[in-house]
């Protein structure tokens, strides 16, 4: 049985649970002699529940579970060469196996992994049948004992509101969850990724070409590969300070203009105009900047006589900027709006013109968000994606001249995770270790952009 | 500027004489300030105009194709050789060979290995499965002849758009002085059209740019969506109301609430790794399907999801909970009954914006590994797939003239998604959204 259908098939069990219990309470209630405790369809809603909710669980942890059991038997069938291989062998001879449970022949497979899969399709039949037995048991049991259970005296409805009480917190708990995981995954493969290269190598060196790895391995000659991150690094920082000195002045003078000058016509026109480029995904941004920007830098360029790199930072960086200035403007807008009228009043009261209390009241008292505004803004240049993976290349140089060609943190995760990876090679797990950067990098910003937010707020009355 | 101080007090007159002599210089600086202003929204909002002429000036005519219209001769027994009229049979029927014939026809036969090849190449490669196709849906003209639309190759298509001209020597470009004579013969028949092109739509996958189309990416981002509203919306909407009605004020909240914060400012390719860390290879799904693409997508909407939700509850006067909980509602029938529904309008507009953004997303989906070239038009969750932003990633990387319109096409298909998701939202909002004063 499939696991729609089996799920389909617990809910079905449900909704009958659901009716019987209903249909209990209301002849109760019909009687009128005893006085119900719940509502009717409390008493439906908990035997429901109870014969759906811990079977479904189930079902979901044993289709988990049956897997890993599953490979744990396999290792029975692997020639001692490969048990006592190292993990990649033992990932080989796994790989081998699920091809031909799959269907997938290439050539002839060795007698042993013909067993193996012969062997894992009968456990996956066997686990099927157990699985899809063992939860329809399960909830037709506990709803019957829910069902019996119940009388009027029984308080359903705190039950109904316990359960979904539970599942209000399990829903809260997965944002905790998934940064655990995002934490956990990239810290293990990162720590694999030390053990090979040393951490210092990887953090300090001057020069990145993972590319060599494989004819390392291979034994031929060319050179070693490296993985020193700086020169990702110094590309990163080039392409977000381009990027950052197009939308900081832009955005902040957006900001100011549509807060102070402008009338609420023009208002209620340019600002929706300017969330539009904030909702373009980044995918045309990168179009964008490969097809049409970088070739216009590139003439541009040769106008004037200077060399520019077809896939030049400047490009991707201006691009990336564009991208920016609704993030600024928006974030710049509210902090202005925020800083309350009577310190303008005040400022106009004494003699100063509409820019003079601007430039020395409002933008002073705003200080500290427009900050926050910009440390939030590096950090979404730093980890955009898209717009360096189509504009900014590969060459990972270790140059501050924007009109070359850099590589970034995010292009150079997206270039080794993207397709086919070799498992458990130095490169692969590289990216983690950039990722792992990258994640320290831009949480330490939003961090300090919150401290900043904090510690020099004025509080107006 | 001078301090008054120093030089002690000033007398009005001379005062009003400084002030009088800065005037017209800060009213300079006020206006040079204001010009700033509006030259930062013009600049911003040049660039908006830029990007979208850009792309429309591309993506339209990457929308339309050019055909020739071939009379063709659908015979039986070449079309058919099993004579059952099944799929099979026809598609191992000789209709490559019965559509190069026609096209000869057309061009008065031609002499010559060299000039029939010219003229072979004036075609699509998929111009027999459109022929086969064509019978298979139009049974009844089998042994007639008929008009039939072939697309031209993209060279083709290059060269009659103006891309490729005549002037170039013939080494140097994609089409031989052969070919063009024959383009030129067809034209004067005026057997070509510029048309809507039918493989945009309908048409998947492919590295020959004149039957490519978004079908498959467009289907694989309705199911990758499917599931991410499946799972961010409830996840999203329980948060927000366990965060805004329930959760005691103590270090719990607190760590979820800095966990959502965080979650919101993790580059989205993060998700994508922790996707192929985890589900991928922990638990062993795989690569390439919408199932993983969907719930990657969904905790990273999550945060923008709870947020929007959270600010539609708080919208809802306490006076509301009052009232329920004063004729004897329970705390949770007080949510369920009195919080959510006037909440909802607001909640699902925060689900489109999410939708949205998770709809043009392309990072994460790269890492679960949905940028495959996949043929097939997927049919569920777990069948490989691509989206439709991964989609116009791969063809940007074509070199082909004809992709680029193609992907700029694309473009203009997403963006018109995402546009409808947002004024959709603003309509919702506009409608449903109750004032409580």
């Amino acid at each position: 049985m499939s696991l729609t259908s089996l799920i389909f098939l617990l809910l079905v069990i449900g909704v009958i649970y659901f009716y019987l219990g209903r249909n209990w309470g209301t002849r109760q209630w019909a009687l009128g002699s005893i006085k119900l405790h719940s509502l009717p369809r409390y008493y439906g809603f908990w035997t429901g529940l109870i014969a759906t909710v811990p079977a479904v669980l189930l079902l979901v942890f044993l289709s988990i579970a049956d897997d890993f059991l599953f490979k744990s038997m396999l290792k029975n069938f692997y020639p001692s060469d490969v048990v006592e291989g190292d993990i990649v062998a033992r990932a080989i001879a796994f790989t081998k196996v699920m091809n031909l449970v799959e269907g997938v022949r290439f050539g002839t497979p060795e007698p042993w992994v013909e067993a193996a899969a012969a062997a894992w399709i009968g456990w996956q039949k066997i686990a099927d049948q157990v699985i899809a037995l063992v939860t329809i048991a399960c909830s037709v049991i506990l709803g019957f004992i829910a069902f019996r259970q119940i009388s009027p005296t029984f308080r359903a409805r705190n039950g109904v509101e316990r359960i979904i009480l539970w599942a209000l917190i399990l829903s809260s708990s997965v944002a905790i969850f998934t940064t655990i995981g995002i934490v956990l995954s990239v810290l293990f493969e990162s720590i694999r990724f030390f053990k090979l290269i040393p951490i210092q190598d990887f953090i300090f060196g001057l020069e990145w070409n993972p590319q060599f790895e494989g004819a390392e391995r291979a034994g031929s000659g060319g050179g070693t590969a490296t993985y020193g991150m700086l020169p990702m690094f110094a590309g990163t920082f080039l392409i977000s300070a381009v990027a950052i000195t197009v939308a900081v002045p832009v955005g902040l003078f957006s900001a100011i203009y549509l807060a102070e000058y402008a009338s609420l016509r023009t208002r209620s026109v340019v600002k929706p105009l300017l969330e539009i480029l904030a909702g373009v995904p980044t995918v045309v941004y990168g179009f964008f900047a490969a097809l049409t920007v970088a070739p216009f830098v590139r003439a541009v360029g040769a106008s004037l006589g200077i060399e520019v790199a077809s896939e030049s930072a400047l490009a991707a960086g201006l691009v990336m900027g564009v991208m920016i200035i609704p993030f600024v403007s928006s974030l710049s807008d509210d902090v202005i709006n925020a800083v309350p009228q009577s310190l303008r009043d005040a400022a106009y009261g004494l003699g100063s013109t509409k820019s003079e209390a601007i430039r020395q009241v409002v933008l002073p008292a705003a200080l500290p968000g427009i900050v926050a505004a910009v440390i939030l803004a590096v950090s979404r240049a730093i980890g955009e994606t898209m717009i360096v993976v189509m504009a900014a290349g590969l060459a990972a140089n270790l140059s501050f001249n924007p009109l070359d060609a850099v590589t970034t943190v995010t292009s150079q995760i997206v270039t080794i995770l993207s397709g086919d990876q070799e498992f458990e090679s130095a490169k692969t797990l590289s990216a983690f270790a950039l990722a792992l950067v990258l994640i320290t990098v831009t949480l330490a910003l939003n961090f300090f952009a919150l401290q900043v937010v904090k510690k020099y707020r004025e509080q107006y009355d | 500027m001078t301090n008054p101080i120093e030089n002690g007090p000033l007398s009005p007159q001379e005062a009003a004489i400084r002030v009088q002599a800065s005037l017209k210089k800060r009213a300079r600086s006020e206006r040079r300030f204001q010009y700033l202003g509006i030259a930062a929204i013009t600049l911003s909002i040049l660039f908006l105009v830029l990007l979208f002429a850009g792309i429309f000036s591309k993506g339209i005519p990457g929308m339309f194709q050019h055909y020739v219209t071939l009379e063709v001769l659908l015979d039986k027994d070449r079309m058919d050789p099993e004579g059952d009229m099944s799929a099979a049979s026809l598609y191992s029927g000789d209709a490559r060979g019965i559509v190069n014939e026609s096209l000869m026809n057309a061009l008065g036969s031609p002499e010559g290995r060299k000039a029939k090849r010219a003229a072979r190449a004036i075609l699509s490669s998929a111009s027999a499965s459109r022929l086969t196709e064509f019978a298979i849906k139009n049974p009844e003209y089998i042994g007639e002849i008929v008009a039939v639309k072939f697309a031209v190759d993209d060279d083709i298509d290059s060269f009659l758009r103006g891309f490729i001209a005549r002037e170039t020597p013939e080494s140097d470009r994609r089409v031989n002085d052969q070919t063009i004579e024959f383009v030129d013969r067809l034209n004067q028949a005026s057997l070509i059209s510029y048309e809507f092109s039918d493989y945009l739509f309908t048409g998947s996958a492919s590295r020959d740019a004149e039957i490519a189309g978004i079908k498959g990416a467009l289907i694989g981002s309705i199911w990758t969506l499917g599931v991410c509203l499946l799972i961010a919306f409830p996840l999203g909407v329980a948060t927000a109301v366990y965060l805004e009605e329930i959760a005691p004020k103590n270090r719990m909240t607190e760590i979820i609430e800095i966990n959502i914060n965080n979650l919101a400012a993790v580059p989205s390719v993060v998700f994508g790794i922790m996707g192929l860390a985890i589900f991928i290879i922990v638990f062993g799904l795989p690569r390439s399907i919408p199932l993983v693409g969907g719930i990657v997508l969904a905790l990273m909407t999550l945060p923008t999801i709870i947020i929007s939700s959270r600010a539609a509850i708080r919208a809802v006067p306490p006076s509301i909970r009052d009232a329920a909980l004063g004729v004897g509602a329970s705390k949770m029938q007080t949510i369920l009954h009195h919080v959510i529904p006037p909440a909802m309008p607001g909640m699902l507009t925060g689900t489109i914006i999410g939708m949205a953004q998770a709809l043009g997303e392309t990072a994460p989906l790269l890492m679960i590994g949905m940028v495959a070239f996949i043929v097939d038009v997927p049919g569920g969750v777990m069948e490989p797939a691509t989206a439709l932003p991964v989609q116009i990633f791969m063809w940007a990387d074509f070199a082909e003239r004809m992709f680029i319109q193609k992907t700029s096409a694309a473009i203009i298909v997403l963006l018109a998604f995402l546009i409808t998701m947002n004024a959709g939202a603003i309509i919702l909002r506009k409608k449903l959204e109750r004032r409580w004063q």
